[in-house]
C-alpha cells in the first residue's frame, strides 16, 4: 500500500478539485511523528462523487480536513476550481469557504443546542450578507423543503427536539444554503439507523442531481460508499491503495487490502460466503512507525520480500482502475451465492 | 440434558417510570434458546433490544422499573432472584460481552488481575492456577504474548484486542449462555469480522448458547440459527435465519432488509426507505406499532394489535397482512392504488 504516485489523476479533464502529494503529519512527542496522510493524490471532476473508504486511522478524515485547509498540510498541493488553496491566507481563504462545505458524523453535536434550527440554517446567509432578510427566509424555507423538513413546525424549535436523522437533514440544509460547489460528507450516516441511513443517502443523491453538486463522501462502510459514489479511493494507513469506478472496484478489486475489506463486510445474506484467502489478519500498525515499503505488507497474504523493500507506485490496472501493489490480485474475490436478481457483475462462482 | 431449554423467556415486561411517562421499553417478549444454539436479536435504536438483554441478565436498576414475566434459565426462574444470588450466576452460568470494550475494563487495574480475580472468585482455585488459566484463555481468544499482556493496562491494547480480553473474561468460568450486546459496533470492519469469527468459534467449541444483539442484520446473517426482530419493545418476527431473509412475513423485516445498501447491487441503486421513525414508547400505542410506517397497513392495523403467532414451525410473526400472503399482496396493491404508499416526503415531525 503505498499509494504514492499520481498515475490515477486525469489530466485531460477540468477537475473541480485536484489534490497532489498531500502530506499531513502530527507531532507525537519525543521527536516522533504520526504519519496521518502520506503522499495522497486524487481528483474530483465536476458533478462527480468520490468515495473515500478505509478503517479508523487510515487518514480519510484528515485528508478531507486538509483539503479544506482546516488542517494545514505539511506538503502537497490542493487546487480547487483553479485556485491553489495551500498558499492562501486569512481573508482570501475565507472568501472561498462558501464554496467548500462539510457535514459531519455526529449530527446532534454539529448543531448549536441553544439556537433555533431556522437560525442555524439562515446563519451562513446572514454572515455573507446574501439577499434581504425576507429573501433569506424564503431561501431557508425552500431549503427546508428540499431536505424534507417542515419549515413552519421548525420555527420555534431547537436541535434537541429533532432525531438524529432530522439533525443530519438540518446540517445538510445549512451546508447547502450557500450553494457550495463541493460538499464533503465525513461519515454522514454512520451514527444513524439503517432505515434513516437510507433516507439520507437517497436525499444526498437527490441533492446532487438538483444542485449539480460535486461530493467527497467519506465512510468506513463499503456498501454505503459503493451506493453513492461514482469513483472510489481506498485508503490504508495514510496511503491510497486503489482507485476505480465504484462498480469496478467491487467486481474487480485488485488490491489485497480492498479484498480484505470486501471479505470482512457483514452482508445481510445468509448464503454469502466471503473469501477466506483475504480474511482479515493481524493488527493495524502504528502510524507513528509505519511498515517500510508497502504499508499493508504486514497483514497481506500476498506479501513478498520486495514489498518490504520498495513502496509500490500507483499504476493502471485496467480502464480507469489504478492500484498501488506489486502483486495485484488478478482473479478477484467473487461475490458468490445469494446475489439477488439484477446483479450483473462477474458470474457468481465464476 | 433435561427437557428444559437453556433459556426460556416468558412474557417479559420492562417498563420505566420517568417524570413524564411510563416508557414501555420491553413489552411482553417471549424467547427460547436451546443449549448450543445461537439467537440473533435485531432492532434499531429504541427497539428495546438492549433493555431486553439487560432484563434477561437482571442488570437493571431496582427503582422506578416495572418488571414482569419469567426468565427461566435451565428451568429455574432467575427474574425474581436477589442480586446476591444473581451474582453467583453472572459469569459462571451466564456471561455478557458489551459494546464498548473501552469502558468495560477497569482502566487502572492490570489485565492480569481483572482476569484472575474473576476466575478465583467463581472457581475457588489458587492464584497461580488462576494465572495459568488466564494465559490459556488469552491465547484461546487470539492474543499473542499472553503472559506479557497480563502485566499491561487496558489502554495499551487496541480496541479489537480489548474486546478479545472482554470475551476472555466472559468465557473464564465456562458459562453456558453468552449474551453479546452489540459486541462489534465500536470496531472497524476487519476487526469486526475477526471478533465475530472468534465468538462463533468459541460458541461452537464450548457448545454454549449465544444471544447476539445487534442493529446490523449483516452481523447475524451468517452466524445465527434463529433471529428475532424487535420493533418498539416487541418481537415482531422470529424465524430460522435463512427463512427470515428469504421468506420474511413481517413488512418491517422486509423493509429493514431492503433499506440496507448491498454490495451486490450496482452503484447509485435507489434504496428503499422506511418513512417516518419509530414511535415514542412513552405514549400509549394502539394497534400494530409499525402501522404508521407500513406499506401494507389497513384500517384494522391501527386499531387492533396483531398477536405474535407461530404460522410455521419456528416461524412466528405479528401481522394482519403478512408479506407474501394473498391478504398481504391485496393490502399492498390496495394501498398502491389509493396512493397511500408513504413516500419520503412524509418525513415530517413525529
Amino acid at each position: 500500500m503505498a499509494g504514492s504516485g499520481t498515475a490515477h489523476l486525469r489530466d485531460s479533464d477540468d477537475p473541480l478539485l485536484r489534490v497532489e502529494n498531500l502530506v499531513v503529519e502530527f507531532p507525537a512527542g519525543s521527536g516522533r511523528r504520526v504519519h496521518a496522510v502520506s503522499d495522497v493524490s486524487f481528483d474530483v471532476l465536476r458533478g462527480e462523487t468520490l468515495g473515500l473508504v478505509g478503517e479508523s486511522g487510515c487518514g480519510k478524515s484528515t485528508t478531507a480536513r486538509a483539503v479544506i485547509q482546516m488542517i494545514k498540510p505539511n506538503a502537497g498541493r490542493v487546487v480547487f476550481d483553479g485556485t491553489e488553496l495551500t498558499g492562501l491566507r486569512g481573508k482570501e481563504l475565507r472568501q472561498l469557504r462558501p464554496e467548500l462545505q462539510m457535514i459531519f458524523q455526529d449530527p446532534i453535536s454539529s448543531l448549536n443546542p441553544r439556537r433555533r434550527v431556522v437560525d442555524i440554517v439562515a446563519e451562513p446567509l446572514t454572515i455573507w450578507k446574501r439577499d434581504t432578510p425576507s429573501e433569506r427566509s424564503d431561501r431557508v424555507r425552500e431549503i427546508f423543503d428540499v431536505v424534507g423538513l417542515d419549515y413552519d413546525a421548525a420555527r420555534d424549535r431547537y436541535p434537541h427536539q429533532y432525531s438524529g436523522g432530522q439533525c443530519q437533514r438540518i446540517s445538510i440544509a445549512r451546508s447547502l444554503v450557500l450553494e457550495p460547489k463541493l460538499l464533503i460528507c465525513d461519515e454522514p450516516v454512520s451514527a444513524l439507523d439503517v432505515s434513516v441511513q437510507a433516507q439520507i443517502l437517497n436525499l444526498l443523491e437527490d441533492l446532487k442531481e438538483r444542485y449539480g453538486l460535486t461530493m467527497i463522501f467519506i465512510a468506513h462502510d463499503l456498501a454505503v460508499v459503493k451506493n453513492i459514489s461514482d469513483r472510489v479511493a481506498v485508503m490504508y494507513l495514510g496511503k491510497v491503495c486503489e482507485v476505480a469506478r465504484a462498480d469496478d472496484l467491487y467486481s474487480r478489486a485488485a488490491h489485497p487490502y480492498t479484498n480484505t475489506l470486501l471479505a470482512s463486510i457483514p452482508e445481510p445474506d445468509p448464503d454469502f460466503r466471503p473469501s477466506t484467502t483475504y480474511k482479515a489478519r493481524g493488527e493495524f500498525p502504528s502510524p507513528v512507525s509505519p511498515p517500510s515499503g508497502c504499508r499493508f505488507r504486514t497483514r497481506c497474504p500476498r506479501a513478498e520480500a520486495l514489498c518490504a523493500e520498495e513502496e509500490p507506485v500507483i499504476r493502471a490496472n485496467g480502464p480507469d482502475h489504478y492500484v498501488a501493489c506489486h502483486f495485484p490480485v488478478e482473479a478477484p474475490v467473487t461475490m458468490t451465492a445469494g446475489a439477488p436478481a439484477g446483479w450483473s457483475g462477474p458470474a457468481a462462482g465464476g | 440434558m433435561t427437557g428444559d431449554p437453556l433459556l426460556d423467556v416468558v412474557d417479559l415486561v420492562t417498563h420505566f417510570y420517568t417524570e413524564q411517562a411510563v416508557v414501555r421499553a420491553v413489552d411482553g417478549v417471549s424467547l427460547r434458546l436451546e443449549q448450543g444454539r445461537t439467537l440473533g436479536i435485531v432492532g434499531e435504536s429504541g427497539s428495546g433490544k438492549t433493555i431486553l438483554s439487560r432484563s434477561i441478565m437482571g442488570l437493571l436498576p431496582r427503582r422506578n422499573v416495572v418488571r414482569r414475566g419469567e426468565v427461566r434459565f435451565q428451568g429455574r426462574d432467575i427474574a425474581k432472584l436477589a442480586e446476591r444470588e444473581l451474582s453467583r450466576i453472572w459469569g459462571a452460568d451466564i456471561a455478557m460481552v458489551f459494546q464498548d470494550p473501552m469502558t468495560s475494563l477497569n482502566p487502572v487495574v492490570r489485565l492480569g488481575r481483572q482476569l484472575t480475580e474473576h476466575i478465583q472468585v467463581h472457581t475457588g482455585v489458587g492464584k497461580k492456577e488462576a494465572r495459568n488459566r488466564a494465559v490459556d484463555l488469552l491465547r484461546s481468544v487470539g492474543i499473542p504474548e499472553a503472559r506479557r499482556r497480563l502485566r499491561e493496562y487496558p489502554h495499551q491494547l487496541s480496541g479489537g484486542m480489548r474486546q478479545r480480553v472482554m470475551i476472555a473474561v466472559a468465557l473464564a468460568c465456562g458459562p453456558k449462555l453468552l449474551l453479546a450486546d452489540e459486541p462489534t459496533t465500536a470496531l472497524d470492519v476487519t476487526v469486526q469480522a475477526q471478533i465475530l469469527d472468534l465468538l462463533t468459534a468459541q460458541q461452537e467449541e464450548r457448545h454454549m448458547g449465544m444471544i447476539l444483539v445487534t442493529h446490523d442484520l449483516g452481523v447475524v446473517a451468517g452466524r445465527t440459527d434463529e433471529i428475532a426482530v424487535m420493533y418498539a419493545g416487541k418481537v415482531v418476527e422470529k424465524a430460522p435465519t435463512r427463512t427470515l431473509f428469504t421468506d420474511m412475513r413481517m413488512p418491517y423485516t422486509e423493509a429493514l432488509i431492503q433499506s440496507i445498501p448491498r454490495l451486490a447491487n450496482p452503484s447509485h441503486t435507489r434504496l428503499t426507505v422506511i418513512p417516518g421513525r419509530p414511535p415514542d414508547l412513552g405514549r400509549p400505542l394502539a394497534g400494530c406499532r409499525f402501522a404508521p410506517r407500513c406499506a401494507y397497513a389497513q384500517d384494522r392495523c391501527s386499531v387492533e394489535e396483531p398477536p405474535l403467532v407461530e404460522a410455521a414451525p419456528g416461524h412466528s410473526y405479528a401481522c394482519w397482512y403478512p408479506v407474501g400472503t394473498p391478504e398481504g399482496s391485496d393490502a399492498l396493491a390496495r394501498n398502491r392504488r389509493n396512493g397511500q404508499i408513504h413516500s419520503s416526503a412524509a418525513i415530517g415531525e413525529a
